[in-house]
């Protein structure tokens, strides 16, 4: 027997690697992750815990083992962030108008994942559907930041929307966590808890059985405490699915072989329009010493310009409302989730969306009812679909001159819980950093590369060109390396 | 819009003068296909309420449109048949709008960029008379459910089977000025997709179903407010419903009223239009490109494949048949109404005389199934069967009057006309001794008429003839008889 700690202190590969060499079983594994998720309810990172599916699932794991059967994610315990439909388990999108609702379909994603052998431990706490940069729209509940400032006792939000992800990785409650990113949902979530985040390409990923918040934006990806996991799990998730229209038929590379450690060469770009008016000194010395790291590992630092930036959140906030007031409209109280009664249809309607939806979900679909209203179309949402196309023409040029791109992932380190909840732009302005690659659907990736002046955890995102995961990992790789980021949250919430 | 001239019968006498209705048409025709446009689920009609419903047109969460190849085949094939361009990159965007029968919460349909654009139809009236109709699109979309309010006293409820099956919405020009010419096109387009085989065109069913938009104005003049009547489902209800709309307009106008654009449901019952919504309560769909569907790209040889692939189509079939078989352009027009029918009067007239095979096929065949319901698919009498009855019609076995009351027999049987006419012994009569011994014998019987006629009425020949012929079972060749008689009476 293995100290549980010890056990949920390894990493993906690390209790890959225990297990394939029988030092631990599935069953242990799971096991001290079930006690560990129950000495953190604090965190509040779990919706849902699934500790008998959890065991069930490791000792058939642990079966194929025994027959040498062994997947690439053989008997890991992850945390499923509630955006994924899961078979008959409990999926709500962190969203009351999902009361209740199970799932009789299992996501493509969340199935590739189980084909490979992973355990699922539960699902994880969100932002309601997916609309939040701080855990603090979940109808279950603000998530807390594992990572508190020394001597300080308020709670920090962990990022989102996946904070639920997020919070549990750095916690070491999962031995990792799927996310999804529409607009930075895994990148400024793992900057925020000291975590890797990862977003693949979009297509990469199968949006089948996700429910849906940008439908053209929504991207699948790993939540891990290394490049090393992400890339392990990143290649369990991806994968061409005919049951997505917009799923890319593409092979997948193995992307644990993209960590060389040897960037030689490589032209790294980074973008004047990233040095926002107002940025934090701490972030900027951070995303300088990123450059050094780069430039140290032999990668040569070009300066690019990438002269769109600015419009990106704007149009983000056009486009992602936009689908999302159309996607949401099926949450009509008719077949599953919450009904409120009303005297009649259109009431029912009104009273079932008027007590379902937080207020930020009522706040994106009137913002996208509103700009794709008559006489209001060509104003808002086609304009913004014009910068998403010069955005995407401003990337592809860059990509001409480098092979990835450095910058900071988000603006700032995690803030206190209630600090920008009552205001909606200081709010979207975390995602300024990830907004534009996500609209330009390139893959990207957080890395903890520092602490903050009050030691919060801050993150570099890597930048590559589309369907170049590969050299995404490459860079991340050495970026981490460099970093050798260690420092972990004290463990206030076992006290 | 093209300018028509004004047909002076087409125009309504009012209190104050005449008016020109003025009409365009949107019909919504089911595609034949086993699955629906997105899904994987059954399009079969009549199956128990939601047992053909898959996740996906439930609109679950995390449900994804995967579109169906067979559907966008069909549109193609339709657009061919209405001599349409074919657009090979076109869009599918979301119509936005709440009701329980539409889970998703939004239609998927084809908003600025259609699978087919501009085509020409043509449409035959009664006065023997064509007028070309312009469509100025073919867009694909998904049909929503049904609302069932007839289940339970205070609640509704809704059957999702129909809910996601594949519609080709065909939208007409402006371009009909009167209801025969409504019904024409609807029948028309009609043909054209049974011809090729996109649409079952079963109005009763609601697998072809079309929305009218009706206005008034002087002949000639500006255009009138329009109003849209929706969902009229059989061709007697839309020139009901247009002629009603149109006096309703009429009546408005010339009390100094205005017309007030909206949309309009016909009652069949009372035979009126009533307002559903106004301009005002009309929806904003906000539509915008679906991001859950990339465009849809189809390759040249691919649709180039398709038009190999067509059928001939109903105008070019009638012109070949007048030039071919030298049909009047009623019978070819009569003839070419459905694929079955043409086919069927080809396999009579191959190797036969085509004007006698038309006749047999219109008069006779087309007479008996329409006093008796039944469809030409299900005729008693196979196209060999006819033909045989026409080949001993032209090598004298039988009279045309016989062959009548063989037909008659072939109908109820199903037997071939030589097993009939061996049965009954209706060979005709050709051996002059046979028939000149019935001769003699009537002019035995009838020495006063046999007088009359020598006296100058030669009429009553026709009478002798009628005896001759009533003696011999009908069997007698009436030139024979006739040549015999006029022998032995008026020494000829």
């Amino acid at each position: 027997m293995t100290a549980n700690s010890e056990l949920t202190g390894l990493t993906l590969a690390q209790a890959r690697d225990a297990l394939a060499k029988g030092d631990t079983t599935s069953v242990e594994l799971t096991g001290a992750y079930i006690d560990a998720i129950a000495t953190a309810r604090s965190l509040n990172a779990f919706v849902t815990e699934t500790p008998e599916k959890a065991m069930e699932m490791a000792k058939a794991s642990d079966a194929r083992r025994a027959s040498g059967t062994v997947g690439a994610m053989e008997g890991l315990p992850l945390g499923i962030k509630d955006l994924f439909c899961t078979k008959d388990v409990l999926s709500t999108a962190s969203s009351h108008i999902l009361d209740g609702f199970q799932p009789p379909y299992e996501s493509t994603v969340t199935q590739n994942l189980w084909n490979a052998g992973a355990v699922m431990l539960g699902k994880l706490n969100m932002d309601e559907f997916a609309m939040g940069s701080s855990n603090e729209t979940s109808y279950y509940g603000p998530v807390a930041n594992p990572w508190r400032p020394e001597g300080d006792n308020r709670t920090f939000v962990p990022g989102g929307s996946s904070g639920g992800s997020a919070s549990s990785v750095a916690a070491e409650i999962v031995v990792a966590a799927t996310g999804t990113d529409t607009g930075g949902s895994i990148r400024q979530p793992a900057s925020f808890t000291g975590i890797v985040g990862a977003k693949p390409t979009y297509g990469r990923c199968s949006r089948f059985g996700v429910v849906a918040f940008a439908s053209s934006l929504d991207q699948a990806g790993p939540m891990t405490r290394t490049v090393q996991d992400a890339a392990i799990m990143m290649g369990s998730m991806v994968g061409f699915d005919p049951m997505d229209s917009t799923s890319v038929d593409m092979p997948v590379p193995d992307f644990e072989s993209a960590l060389t450690g040897d960037i030689r060469g490589l032209k790294i770009g980074i973008p004047a329009e990233y040095r926002i008016d107002g940025m934090p000194a701490e972030i900027e010395k951070l995303w300088q010493q990123g450059e050094a790291w780069l430039r140290d590992a032999g990668a040569e630092i070009v300066p690019i310009s990438l002269p769109h930036t600015k419009y990106a959140l704007p149009a983000y906030y056009i486009v992602a409302p936009a689908e999302a007031s159309s996607n949401l409209a099926r949450y009509d109280g008719m077949r599953f989730g919450l009904r409120v009664d009303g005297q009649d249809l259109t009431e029912t309607y009104e009273k079932t969306r008027a007590e379902g939806f937080g207020a930020e979900v009522q706040r994106r679909i009137m913002i996208g009812t509103y700009v794709l209203s008559a006489g209001y179309y060509d104003a808002y949402y086609l304009k913004a679909q014009k910068v998403r196309t010069l955005i995407g023409q401003d990337f592809e040029q860059a990509f001409g001159q480098v092979d990835a791109i450095l910058t900071p992932t988000a603006p700032s380190a995690a803030f206190a819980a209630g600090e920008k909840s009552g205001d909606p732009i200081a709010m979207y302005l975390n995602d300024v950093f990830t907004v534009p690659a996500s609209m330009a659907g390139l893959p990207g990736m957080s890395v903890p590369a520092g602490l903050s002046d009050s030691g919060m955890p801050l993150g570099l995102q890597v930048l590559a060109p589309a369907f170049d995961e590969m050299t995404m990992f490459r860079v991340g790789g050495v970026l981490e390396s460099a970093a050798a980021f260690s420092a972990r949250p004290n463990k206030w919430w076992l006290a | 819009m093209r300018e028509i001239p004004t047909n002076p019968d087409n125009l309504i006498a009012g209190e104050t003068g005449d008016w020109e209705i003025v009409m365009g048409l949107e019909i919504h025709a089911q595609v034949s296909s086993n699955a629906k446009l997105f899904s994987g689920a059954s399009t079969e009609f009549g199956a128990d309420p939601n047992s053909q419903v898959s996740f996906v047109d439930a609109g679950l969460p995390g449900m994804l449109p995967t579109i169906n190849e067979r559907c966008v085949e069909q549109a193609v094939r339709t657009g061919m048949g209405l001599n349409a361009e074919i657009n090979l990159y076109s869009v599918f965007d979301r119509k936005n709008y709440f009701y329980p029968d539409l889970p998703q919460g939004y239609q998927i349909s084809q908003f600025k960029q259609p699978i087919v654009g501009r085509g020409m139809v043509t449409i035959e009236l009664s006065d023997g008379t064509t007028k070309e109709i312009g469509v100025e699109r073919l867009h694909l979309e998904q049909d929503a459910g049904k609302s069932l309010h007839d289940q339970h006293p205070s609640q509704t409820y809704v059957d999702l089977n129909r809910c996601g099956v594949a519609l080709m919405e065909i939208v007409s020009d402006p371009d009909m000025r009167s209801a025969e010419e409504a019904s024409a096109y609807v029948e028309k387009v009609q043909r054209i997709v049974r011809y090729v085989g996109s649409c079952d065109g079963v109005m009763a069913e609601g697998s072809l179903r079309a929305d009218v938009n009706v206005s008034v104005r002087r002949p000639g003049g500006e255009l009138g407010t329009r109003c849209e009547i929706k969902n009229v489902n059989s061709m007697r209800f839309i020139r009901q419903a247009i002629e009603h709309e149109a006096r309703r307009q009429i009546e408005i106008l010339e009390d100094g009223g205005k017309i007030d654009q909206e949309t309009r449901l016909y009652d069949p019952n009372k035979g009126v239009t009533r307002s559903m919504r106004s301009k005002e309560e009309a929806h904003d769909y906000r539509y915008f490109p679906d991001p859950d569907l990339l465009p849809l790209e189809m390759e040249q040889e691919w649709v180039d494949a398709i038009r190999a692939s067509l059928p001939e189509l109903p105008d070019v079939k009638k012109a070949r048949f007048m030039a071919d078989f030298g049909l009047s352009e009623y019978d070819a027009r009569t003839l070419v109404s459905d694929r079955e029918s043409a086919d069927y009067y080809e396999a009579v007239a191959s190797g036969r005389d085509a004007k006698l095979s038309a006749n047999w096929v219109t008069t006779d065949l087309f007479g008996y199934l329409n006093r008796t319901g039944i469809n030409i698919a299900e005729s008693p009498i196979r196209a060999e069967q006819l033909g045989q009855l026409i080949d001993r019609i032209v090598d004298k076995t039988i009279s045309g009057r016989i062959a009548k009351e063989v037909f008659e027999v072939m109908c109820e049987t199903h037997q071939d006309p030589d097993a009939i006419i061996a049965e009954k012994g209706l060979k005709q009569v050709t051996d002059e001794g046979a028939i000149t011994a019935v001769v003699d014998q009537v002019i035995a019987e009838n020495p006063e008429k046999v007088a009359d006629v020598q006296g100058g009425k030669e009429k009553l020949l026709g009478w002798f003839t009628g005896q001759v012929m009533k003696l011999s079972g009908g069997k007698a060749n009436p030139q024979a008889v006739n040549k015999i008689l006029r022998e032995k009476i008026l020494g000829d």
